[in-house]
């Protein structure tokens, strides 16, 4: 079976993850390349001990293979906004999973169709891809006023980046709930957790609609919502049913809001499954580049190399 | 020893019994007596800090931006400082509030995560703000951990780093060894904000004082989550009885506790059986009201509820698992009840 070949950028969590991830199905994908910048790095010494090229040139190496055409960038936002340019330069797509937000953000089961022609697509943030998903299936039957989130994460699973850009988060994952998941004013909060044992990622999502609503309706849109990103998040589940429950909104007025409780249990490819907040990072990322590697093979010509 | 600073939170703190649901009249009104009676910090914010107005926290009836604005525009002498939770709120709201005139931020984390604010005290220094590190849920780790923790706020720019006992579990004996081994490995000061869930406020205050102690909070009536915190009248009254001239007037604080803020509030916040719960499982005071309102929800015992939290070490902030908490135990309990022998 052809396939596109793709690489790597980027040794770390993320990066060996997303390794496992496409060498556990490799599908329409090939990986060509996994690159770092540091040639005594554990990710390179995984990748090559299971027979992957690697290279310690970074984006250089990428840049010298004309045939790769996929590129994950899971670098770091500085990173990405030197590579993404050079990247868009030599015609090869970026999946990037910094949050350097260069490109369109896309949540796959959300805008993936309408972005298989973008030359750079950002995967927002591990909130954004957990939740947006199910704002949208709210959004889709009935109009909503206001969504908001709450993260709560397991202590281990939040690196030096996340920390130090918090505000990113909250900031990225709020315009996301409103440009993606078609909520009119969005709100996102995380939490760290340090509990021992780790816990796993817990989502709180509130929404409220802008007026009556279809309770059954909007159920339904949800489970078909949660089912379409397990096939690619597996352990993504509702702790239970959604939640409707009388509040008043923000300017006072009473309103129906709903109330999902979501859990991502990560796969344990590399990372632990606690780490299912950085799970639902690398499985987008897979999704984006098996449908883009799908396209690609449907209609060659697109985009130039 | 020497007096401590007193910050009064009866408009931020306070914010959680008050629902989140001050207006303007009257925070100008409290800000204006706590002024006159000599308190020289004045938080004001939505109780879960800037941008904590949302469904998981309650939303505010005023933009708590215009509360900033007519506390500073009400004061003479004291600051006003705002309580920013990064996470919950960001560098924007922060900026805003600093534009209304407030002059102190404190920036709180959970006890072990202190590393999550070193942007928002980068930012609190390049705006020339007075900066307040809060350690929250400061019972969950040893006096040795939070000293680390205080220590990266300090490295960040913190004028002051406080132990938060957000639960209100302490004892005396852990406030002070908290208290002593902050004093021991920064050179910043330290403060100390009490829960009264165990009845232990100003016990522990004055147990924290006594472990050098260089800033302690209270609030009019103890107005505050779970059973509230150390009221305010009564820290001057006490520190006034230990000689330490703390520049409070406690005749003036112990009118405004009576006859501005008592009148406006629904409750007067107690240790009662919710509130001890609280502060004996050891969970988050502004649990309190968000139970309560579950378990009738759902037919179960509040106090089920918060042990429960409490068991799965819920950290501050994390009133969505209230909801969670509770079916789960709701479900339980169905189960239970279907399998009963006949």
């Amino acid at each position: 079976m052809p396939a596109i070949k793709a690489a790597i950028l980027g040794t770390g969590n993320i990066g060996s993850d997303l390794m496992f991830k496409l060498l556990r199905q490799p599908g329409p994908l090939t990986l060509a390349l996994f690159a770092g910048i540091d040639p005594a790095s554990d990710g390179l010494a995984r990748a090559r001990a299971r027979g992957i090229p690697t290279s310690a040139d970074g984006i250089a190496a990428v840049l010298a293979d004309p045939d790769i055409r996929i590129v994950f960038d899971a670098t770091s936002a500085k990173a990405h906004a030197r590579h993404a340019p050079a990247l868009a330069a030599a015609g090869r797509i970026a999946i990037d999973l910094t949050p350097a937000a260069y490109g369109p953000g896309v949540v796959p089961p959300v805008n993936l169709d309408a972005n298989l022609a973008a030359p750079n697509l950002n995967l927002i943030t591990c909130g954004g891809q957990a939740t947006i998903p199910l704002v949208h299936a709210v959004s889709r039957v009935t109009p909503v006023r206001y969504a908001e989130i709450v993260s709560t994460i397991a202590s281990r699973s939040a690196g030096p980046g996340t920390r130090q850009n918090i505000d990113e988060f909250t900031v990225t994952t709020a315009r996301g709930l409103e440009q993606l998941g078609g909520a009119r004013s969005g709100k996102a909060i995380i939490i760290l957790n340090p509990a021992e044992p780790p816990i796993f990622m817990r989502n709180t999502v509130y929404v409220l609609p802008e007026g009556e609503f279809d309770e059954a309706g909007v159920t339904a849109s949800i489970e078909a919502m949660v089912a379409e990103v397990a096939e690619y998040v597996p352990g993504y589940r509702l702790k239970g049913a959604p939640v409707f429950d009388s509040v008043s909104g923000a300017d006072g007025r009473p309103a129906r809001s709903i109330t999902l409780l979501l859990e991502v249990e990560g796969a344990g490819d590399y990372l632990p499954a606690y780490a299912g907040r950085l799970d639902i990072m690398t499985a987008s990322a897979c999704r984006v580049g098996r449908t883009l590697a799908r396209s690609l093979l449907q209609s060659p010509h697109l985009p130039a190399k | 020893m020497k007096a401590p600073r007193i910050t009064d939170s009866s408009l931020r703190d306070g914010s959680h019994p008050m629902r989140h649901r001050f207006t303007v009249d009257q925070v100008r009104r409290v800000a204006g007596a706590l002024d006159e009676a000599g308190v020289p910090v004045i938080e004001v914010s939505h109780g879960d800090g800037l941008g904590g107005s949302s469904l998981q926290y309650g939303f505010s009836l005023v933009p708590e931006m215009e509360l900033v604005s007519a506390a500073v525009e009400a004061c003479a002498r004291a600051r006003i400082a705002v309580l920013l939770l990064p996470g919950v709120g960001t560098q924007t709201e922060l900026r805003e509030a600093v534009k209304r005139g407030a002059g102190v931020v404190r920036i709180a984390t959970q006890c072990t995560e202190a590393d999550v604010s070193e942007q928002h005290f980068n930012l609190a220094k390049e705006l020339g703000l007075e900066a307040v590190g809060f350690l929250m849920m400061a019972h969950m780790r040893p006096p040795e951990i939070l000293a680390e923790q205080a220590a990266l706020m300090q490295r960040y720019g913190a004028d002051c780093v406080y132990v938060v006992d957000s639960a209100g579990a302490m004892l005396p004996n852990d406030a002070a060894a908290r208290v002593a081994a902050l004093k021991a490995a920064l050179t910043c000061e330290v403060g100390f904000h009490a829960h009264n869930n165990l009845g232990l406020a100003i016990g522990n205050s004055l147990a924290a004082l006594e472990a050098g102690a260089d800033q302690i909070d209270g609030c009019l009536r103890g107005l505050g989550a779970g059973s509230g915190n150390a009221p305010t009248e009564l820290l001057a009254a006490v520190l006034d009885k230990l000689g330490l001239d703390s520049g409070l007037d406690v005749f003036k604080l112990c009118d405004a506790a009576e006859y501005v803020l008592a009148p406006m509030m629904p409750f007067q916040p107690i240790p009662n059986r919710d509130a001890i719960s609280i502060g004996y499982a050891g969970v988050y005071s502004t649990f309190l009201l968000h139970a309560r309102r579950a378990g009738e929800r759902f037919g179960l015992d509040s106090r089920e509820i918060l042990v429960e939290l409490g068991r799965r070490k819920a950290m501050a902030g994390q009133e969505d698992w209230i909801l969670d908490v509770a079916q789960d135990l709701a479900r339980a309990k169905a189960a239970a009840s279907n399998q009963s022998p006949v």
